[in-house]
């Protein structure tokens, strides 16, 4: 692997920049491998990384079927924070948030994080309250919030209306949370990944599973059968359709979530803004465009394509908060499928097939995960038990009854 | 935007109706395991292609109705009222 470097930069400019070579390699697939990652997304990227850097894992291939970074990875609104309610969850995402703070020097890859904040609009006594409970609760967890008056508020984001239709009393901020560039986060663990000696093999679709008893013992795919030892399915709006293969169901439906950014103007919004009772939230990229999400879409889908009447109220609730921003040309709108669980938060571990290890489940906000996701699916597959930051998302915690109803994970924030 | 075939009252745009999931999820009797329970809780068919689902139009008549609908392109492949099964999948377009 080239090193990115000052002195690599300036080196490579003297020669025309003609020296540099490709991030990762292009390999065939081998006929074996002690794991198989499925998906090219941030979580399979990174839990390959994990696997061959951290664990030491030799053979390990990532099987894409499209490329790298296209699904939900290269879709999502960029937002990492931390700012959960329960236990189990505010320590997690903290470490994914931990690692993404140190993520550009670990990569060697600049994934251009901006922690400037992100601020949730309370538009009632009854949010206001609700807001003051939740951050009691992620700051019991060891994490940062505050609660912002409607002063402070407009102090940190001047270009917000306070007074729209549904006024805004107060809110709640995570300073520590902020945006950061989601295909530099892909393209950073499929460098390190390859550089380690993972094959990331693209075009590369799975067909089916070989089982004995309940094991799987090789991987059907459209480049050939690969021989394994074990398998992560990571591969969010598929999964259901995946598990079918191995023979097993999943808690997950599918549905479309869309985006959509503005032309790009000159700085405006330090902030992410969240509003959960009018379901929006807005940010704005290094870019300079106005990043905007909302609601998912009612229906199941696999069609990542966003219903138009969910885009014009989105938009109409984005106008309601900062209607300076109804000059601006909307540049692009987009979506992907999404795969919700019951209780919002995701599914992680085992599986009832012994050797199959499963991550899903990350419905609208998987990407602040990407990091954590691969470290503790890693070790999770390398020492046969779950991971203890994963130990209460498992599959089984829905026959348990020990659900983890997340309502800051379902939100609206990403 | 879905154009959705209302049985009672024509095609109609898809903000007048409300989404009612998957159709034909049979309730187990009371001497169900956990394993069984669990799964007619949560775990859900989520079908790639044509999938059987439920749809209220409660901008409109107020009755409920299924559809068959392609959760890849979402052609909307049949409707059928209420108690009834709908086509058997072998003939299903």
């Amino acid at each position: 692997m080239q090193r990115y470097s000052l002195l690599n930069v300036i080196r490579r400019a003297a020669s025309s920049n003609t020296g540099w070579g490709p991030a990762w390699r292009t390999p065939t697939l081998r006929p074996s491998y002690d794991v198989v990652v499925i998906g090219g997304g941030g979580h399979g990227l990174a839990t390959a990384y994990f696997l061959a850097k951290k664990h030491g894992v030799r053979r390990v291939a990532l099987l894409e079927r499209g490329h790298i970074g296209q699904g939900n990875s290269g879709r999502n609104t960029q937002v990492t924070r931390s700012n959960y309610f329960y236990p189990v969850s505010s320590s997690f995402f903290d470490h994914s948030l931990r690692l993404y703070e140190g993520l550009g020097r670990e990569l060697n890859f600049n994934v251009m994080l901006r922690q400037d904040g992100l601020i949730n609009l309370a538009h009632s006594l009854h949010d206001l309250e609700i807001n003051r409970r939740w951050a009691n609760a992620i700051r019991m967890n060891g994490v940062d919030a505050e609660v912002l008056s409607e002063a402070d508020i407009r102090r940190l984001v001047p270009s917000l209306n306070t007074r729209p239709r549904f006024p805004i009393v107060g809110g709640l901020i995570q300073r520590r949370a902020g945006i950061s560039r989601h295909d530099a986060v892909v393209w950073g663990f499929a460098r390190g990944a390859s550089a380690h000696g993972v094959d990331i093999v693209q075009g590369c679709e799975v067909a089916g599973f070989r089982q004995t008893g309940s094991r799987v013992t090789a991987v059907e795919t459209s480049q050939g059968t690969i021989q394994c030892d074990r398998v992560v399915m990571s591969v969010s709006n598929q999964c259901s359709v995946l598990a079918g293969l191995a023979g097993f169901t999943l808690p997950i439906t599918t549905t479309t979530l869309q985006a959509m950014v503005t032309e790009p103007i000159k700085p405006i919004l330090d902030a992410c803004v969240i509003s959960a009772q009018i379901h929006a939230y807005v940010s704005q990229s290094d870019r300079g465009e106005i990043v905007i999400g909302g609601s998912a879409d009612v229906n199941n889908s696999y069609r990542q394509r966003g219903s138009p009447a969910i885009t014009r109220g989105v938009l109409a609730s984005v106008l309601e908060l900062f209607p300076s921003f109804s000059r601006l040309k909307l540049m692009r709108q987009w979506a992907g499928a999404v795969d919700i669980t019951p209780d919002t938060s995701p599914i992680m571990g085992l599986t009832p097939v012994r050797n199959l290890y499963i991550n899903c489940g990350w419905g609208t906000g998987g990407y602040k995960a990407i990091p954590a996701g691969g470290d503790t699916m890693a070790q999770t597959v390398v020492e046969d038990k779950p991971h203890p930051l994963i130990r209460a998302f498992d599959l089984a915690r829905f026959e348990r009854g020990a659900l983890i109803d997340e309502g800051a994970a379902s939100g609206v924030a990403h | 935007m879905l154009y959705i075939p209302c049985p009672y009252c024509g095609p109609r745009d898809e903000t007048e109706f409300a989404y009612g999931g998957p159709s034909h999820v049979t309730r187990p009797e009371l001497t169900a395991t956990d394993r069984e329970w669990t799964h007619y809780l949560y775990h859900r068919a989520n079908i790639k292609g044509p999938y059987p689902e439920r749809w209220l139009h409660s901008f409109g008549c107020g009755r409920w109705f299924n559809v068959v609908r392609d959760t890849t392109t979402h052609d909307i492949l049949e409707v059928y009222l209420m108690g009834e099964s709908g086509r058997p999948p072998e003939q299903a377009p």
